[in-house]
């Protein structure tokens, strides 16, 4: 008999599968690879903010050692640029601005870090003199380094042919209702906001490694990508025309992306196409200081906003007038971040009747923004949960008794929102009551008192959030303007003995899916973790798959390996029929023991599996051999996790340092398969975002130079920066997956900012002060207190 | 980085020499400020000389009524002399503050004031301490010694060899961090001895520099609340993303304050 293997299904707090390869050094990341003949890359970058090209002299750099190429945008012309995958449409109707982005630039540079030269060379200190060798003539442009300077008249064009610099103008709900709710309100509280640019810092820089067979024609990336098919699709077939059949995308190992690295860029295409011109294979890999300045930025809006209320505190009608800074460039999804992933959450868990919000991105010069942890989530909460507590304190009402006044009921599900989404579960009382409990809101006076008396200012904030992920359904995304579906796919390989092999079209670049897929199969087949590995990141062995990113692996790629398993166990069951001489209809399975009902003959999945590739004795006539399925899962809505987020801080009045000193997560995440990874990926959000809401922030000068460009000057959050989190789940199950989960990845960078600005906020009651923009660095709170005298005094 | 020749010398007459027949060449110990403007090649020397195989260099002792720490000193080895802690607290306890545990294995006394980084923490307490900069040369007074922002008395063909600190009757010292960097953003350094009364503050201004205001005051009064009402010119202060010269001026009184009390 077997021995008793620990329940290791969902619900099960394994320890990570992956882990003991990352941390004994062992993981395999792009970099690790190295190719036959491999040669090395450095891109010359542009210095200047805005320029145009004049002449590049080669003619050095070509004779510097071990030089063995160098390519410039003149090489490659007629070599389409990297194409965004999302075409939003103006308010008339019109599609946005859509400039081109050439892989190397062609006549102007819109941006320091702009790619003006591909160098290849023997090694890497080779090509990096070599670059510094190309003289480059620069007729130094006037930048548009400001988002709102970018749309004044006569403002530096990004690109010449869209002179206003707006890429597009757009807007969501019914701004007749809207108005109307606003003109019966017995209160509106206005409110301007920042939602500043961060810079992502993965911890591993990307890398990118091109390889050319020109005996078989075919062509290889290694990329650090969370999504290997898709830069396959937009690589292959928008900028290098090169058949799917013919181009392997490998993302193996990668460390980290939060969103940084779903996109394609132009380093991909360039070594790709650079390869198979000098039939070698091509590695280039990121310094701290490139990734700095070309992976793209995230967040960077400037909002308006204004709530309508009645006098009871009832949401009446919500405004929101938002600029979102694009960059330079249009990257992969960017223009999608501000729309459909921000202004269709601006209803966050309220009832509130309508919404109107108009949305404006601007080119600047720049580096290209897009998604980062949240994606325009956390810019909507942090917009809405500010207002609310601003609304609060205006309207002299309790700032938990307005969140439960405007809740959606749990009897109200599924919820239709005024900007297009429809809620299909949620629990918001709960999450609260919980987030309130754990986090001893009640005493916290008595806690502000005994802070004041060591001359703290304390305080307190809460936000209650909802959000949008597992993205999306195919048809409804395209319909608003994305160039592919976003579904996924899961094949299920059941080897001869019973072990599992799972392709997956996901990719895990630490969210720890090798453990939390595999925990799926031994749920429903009853294989043990240790017999169920994991394929992603190779569109050799993975069918197809659209990536990781939008909280989406376990929602949509753990809904396809669901389908897949399904299929597994029907074959399966026809299987057992025929070895134990019954009726398909007969024979019940639970994790991978297949009974005939109501007696005590069993086959277990792994006898099943040897006469499926071994059939001798088998119903060869009526089916095929082999047990290796394969489901494509096209959600049928978003998931909504949401939840409840509250912050302590302590302010040191002489200096204006901001301490966390607790911090409490109450998440609905749907149905938990790991807790312990839940809870992992939680912490990690709330650390980003307490990052955002205290420390980070991407510095521009007004020319157009990046201020905060290395780790001495942009601040991440360290272990000693954050306070012990308390991170808990309250579940609902979404209804409409087969697994009942929501998503995880990015609820801590969703709720956590506004609760710790709103606490900040809090601590300086006294000093009559509205709002703290991002970061609340002491500076900035320093300058708060020095410039305002409490209004009474703390004893 | 760029290419360069690599030299070991085991003296410190050796290092000398080199360094006078190539005045391009750098002297290395810790290398936490070179090889980090050498990897983003921002300095191109044509010799790195590594002097941390010096025996001469090395050592921390008592003599007399000084403590002399060698150049080549770890932060670390500073923090946890028995020898630096027992004669000077206040030395080993900025030691032990200084960047993080890789930097204290690392970064050396001599490569922290040879290099006067207006954010380092060691230029306070030498030039507060009254000390005196022992080279290859000749003795140099910490007055005359720290020369503004990355500049210094020491001559390129000269090396700093130890540092000698006189042993005050009480000394403190306080820094608030630059969140990004962990460099001094404002710092303070208190001292009574055989120096007098000093108040030196680092990380606010281009150099470190004596706080005269402060140092009658606490002349006349050694207490926190006698820095308490003396405030700091923002003039001429640094100012940059993480603080504004006002700022830094508030802060130079908060860490000022602090520092007397640490002083005790």
């Amino acid at each position: 008999m077997n021995a008793v293997v620990p329940f290791e299904g969902i619900g099960a707090s394994v320890k990570r599968k992956e882990d003991l390869r990352f941390l004994s050094g062992r993981g395999r990341y792009t970099d690790d690879i190295n190719r036959p003949g491999q040669t090395y890359a450095w891109f010359l970058r542009s210095p200047h903010p805005h320029a145009r090209i004049g002449a590049i002299d080669l003619q050095a750099a070509r004779a510097m050692p071990g030089v063995v190429a160098i390519f410039t945008g003149a090489d490659m012309t007629g070599i389409g640029g990297v194409p965004c995958g999302w075409q939003i449409h103006n308010k008339d109707g019109t599609p946005m601005a859509e400039p081109p982005h050439p892989v190397l630039a062609q006549g102007k540079v819109r941006y320091v870090g702009d790619a003006v030269a591909l160098v290849v060379a023997e090694t890497r200190q080779q090509a990096r003199d070599a670059a510094e060798a190309i003289g480059v003539e620069y007729d130094v442009l006037p930048a548009s380094a400001d988002m709102t300077q970018a749309q004044a008249q006569g403002a530096p064009a990004v690109h010449d042919d869209i002179p206003s610099n707006i890429c597009y103008d757009w807007h969501l709900g019914d701004k007749d209702a809207t108005d109307a709710a606003f003109a019966r309100a017995r209160h509106v509280v206005k409110f301007d906001l920042v939602n500043q640019r961060l810079i992502p810092n993965a911890m591993e820089p990307r890398a990118a490694i091109g390889d050319y067979d020109p005996s078989t024609d075919e062509h290889t990336l290694y990329t650090t990508s969370q999504n290997p098919h898709v830069i396959r699709l937009l690589m292959g077939a928008f900028v290098l025309n090169i058949p799917e059949s013919k181009l392997r995308v490998v993302a193996p190992d990668v460390g980290g992306g939060f969103g940084s690295k779903i996109f394609h860029y132009i380093e991909e295409a360039a070594v790709t196409w650079a390869a198979a011109r000098v039939h070698r294979p091509i590695k280039w890999t990121a310094d701290r200081s490139e990734s700095f300045c070309t992976d793209a930025h995230g967040r960077d809006h400037i909002s308006s906003a204004e709530l309508a209320l009645d006098e009871a505190g009832t949401f009446l009608g919500l405004r929101v007038v938002t600029q979102a800074n694009m960059g330079a460039y249009l990257s992969t999804f960017a223009p999608t971040v501000p729309t459909y992933l921000y202004a269709t959450l601006l209803s966050g868990c309220y009832q509130t009747p309508t919404i109107y919000a108009q949305v404006k991105a601007v080119f600047t010069n720049t580096v290209p923004v897009d998604a980062y942890r949240g994606a325009g989530r956390p810019e909507a909460t942090f917009l809405l949960e500010r207002l609310v507590d601003v609304a609060a304190r205006e309207t002299g009402i309790d700032k938990i008794d307005i969140r439960r006044r405007n809740f959606i009921r749990p009897d109200q599900f599924p919820y239709q929102t005024p900007v297009a989404l429809q809620y299909d579960s949620g629990d918001y009382f709960s999450t609260l009551d919980m987030g309130l409990k754990a986090s001893d809101w009640n005493g916290f006076e008595a806690r502000r008192a005994e802070a004041a008396r060591h001359g703290k200012l304390r305080g307190i904030g809460i936000s209650t959030y909802v959000e949008a992920c597992g993205i999306a359904p195919s048809a409804v995304v395209g319909s608003l303007g994305a160039r592919a579906g976003l579904y996924e796919v899961g094949v299920i390989r059941v080897h001869p003995t019973g072990s599992v092999t799972v392709l997956t079209g996901t990719h895990s670049h630490g969210q720890g899916h090798e453990t939390t897929l595999a925990q799926l199969v031994s749920d429903r087949l009853g294989v043990p973790i240790a017999n169920v590995d994991i394929v992603h990141g190779d569109t050799a062995k993975v069918p197809f798959g659209m990536g990781t990113y939008g909280s989406r692996s376990l929602a949509v790629g753990g809904s396809a390996m669901v389908k897949a398993m399904d299929k597994i166990v029907a074959k399966a069951k026809r299987i057992a029929a025929h070895l134990m001489e019954a009726d398909v209809a007969d024979i019940e399975h639970d994790r991978g023991t297949f009974r005939v009902a109501g007696t005590d003959k069993t086959k277990s999945l792994a006898e099943i599996s040897l006469v499926a590739y071994v059939p001798h004795n088998y119903p060869i006539e009526e089916l095929e051999p082999g047990l290796e399925e394969t489901a494509f899962y096209d959600p049928k809505n978003f998931t909504y996790p949401g939840g409840c987020h509250i912050a302590e801080v302590e302010i040191e009045t002489e200096t204006g340092q901001v301490r966390m000193v607790n911090f409490t997560a109450v998440d609905d995440v749907g149905r938990v398969i790991n807790p312990m990874i839940v809870e992992g990926q939680v912490q990690g959000g709330v650390a980003q975002g307490i990052g955002q809401a205290l420390m980070e922030s991407c510095v521009y000068d007004a020319s157009g130079q990046l201020i905060s460009g290395s780790m001495m000057d942009y601040t991440l959050p360290r272990a000693a920066d954050l306070a012990p989190l308390s991170v808990t789940t309250h579940t609902t199950l979404c209804t409409h997956n087969p697994l009942g989960v929501k998503g995880c990845g990015e609820v801590g960078a969703i709720g956590s900012p506004p609760a710790v600005i709103n606490a900040v906020v809090d601590a300086l009651r006294d000093y009559g002060v509205r709002h703290v923009e991002m970061p609340a660095t002491a500076d900035k709170i320093w300058s708060i207190i020095h410039g305002n005298a409490p209004r009474m005094a703390a004893e | 980085m760029y290419d360069f020749a690599y030299h070991k010398p085991s003296t410190v007459a050796d290092a000398v020499a080199m360094l006078a027949a190539d005045p391009d060449a750098k002297p290395v110990s810790g290398g936490h400020t070179l090889l980090p403007a050498l990897k983003h090649r921002l300095n191109k020397p044509t010799a790195l000389i590594d002097i941390s195989g010096i025996a001469e260099l090395k050592g921390i002792r008592r003599e007399g009524n000084a403590l002399i720490v060698g150049a080549l000193c770890t932060h670390n080895e500073v923090a946890t002399s028995d020898v630096a802690i027992a004669a000077i607290p206040s030395l080993a306890m900025m030691a032990s503050h200084i960047g993080d545990v890789q930097v204290r294995n690392r970064g050396t006394l001599g490569g922290s004031v040879a290099n006067n980084d207006p954010a380092a923490d060691y230029p306070s307490a030498v030039l507060a301490l009254g000390a005196t900069i022992h080279t290859s040369k000749r003795r140099i007074a910490a007055d005359d010694f720290f020369q503004g922002m990355f500049t210094t008395a020491l001559e390129p063909d000269e090396l700093l060899t130890a540092i000698e600190f006189p042993i005050p009757e009480k000394a403190g010292y306080a820094k608030m961090r630059n969140p990004a960097s962990r460099y001094v953003m404002a710092g303070a350094f208190v001292a009574r001895g055989p120096a007098g009364v000093r108040v030196v503050i680092n990380g606010a201004g281009p150099g470190v520099f004596r706080q005269t205001a402060m140092e009658t005051a606490l002349s006349a009064n050694w207490s926190a609340d006698a820095v308490a009402g003396i405030k700091q010119s923002p003039d001429d202060l640094n100012s940059d993303i993480h603080g504004s010269a006002e700022y830094r001026a508030h802060l130079v009184t908060v860490m000022a304050k602090r520092a007397v009390v640490a002083a005790g």
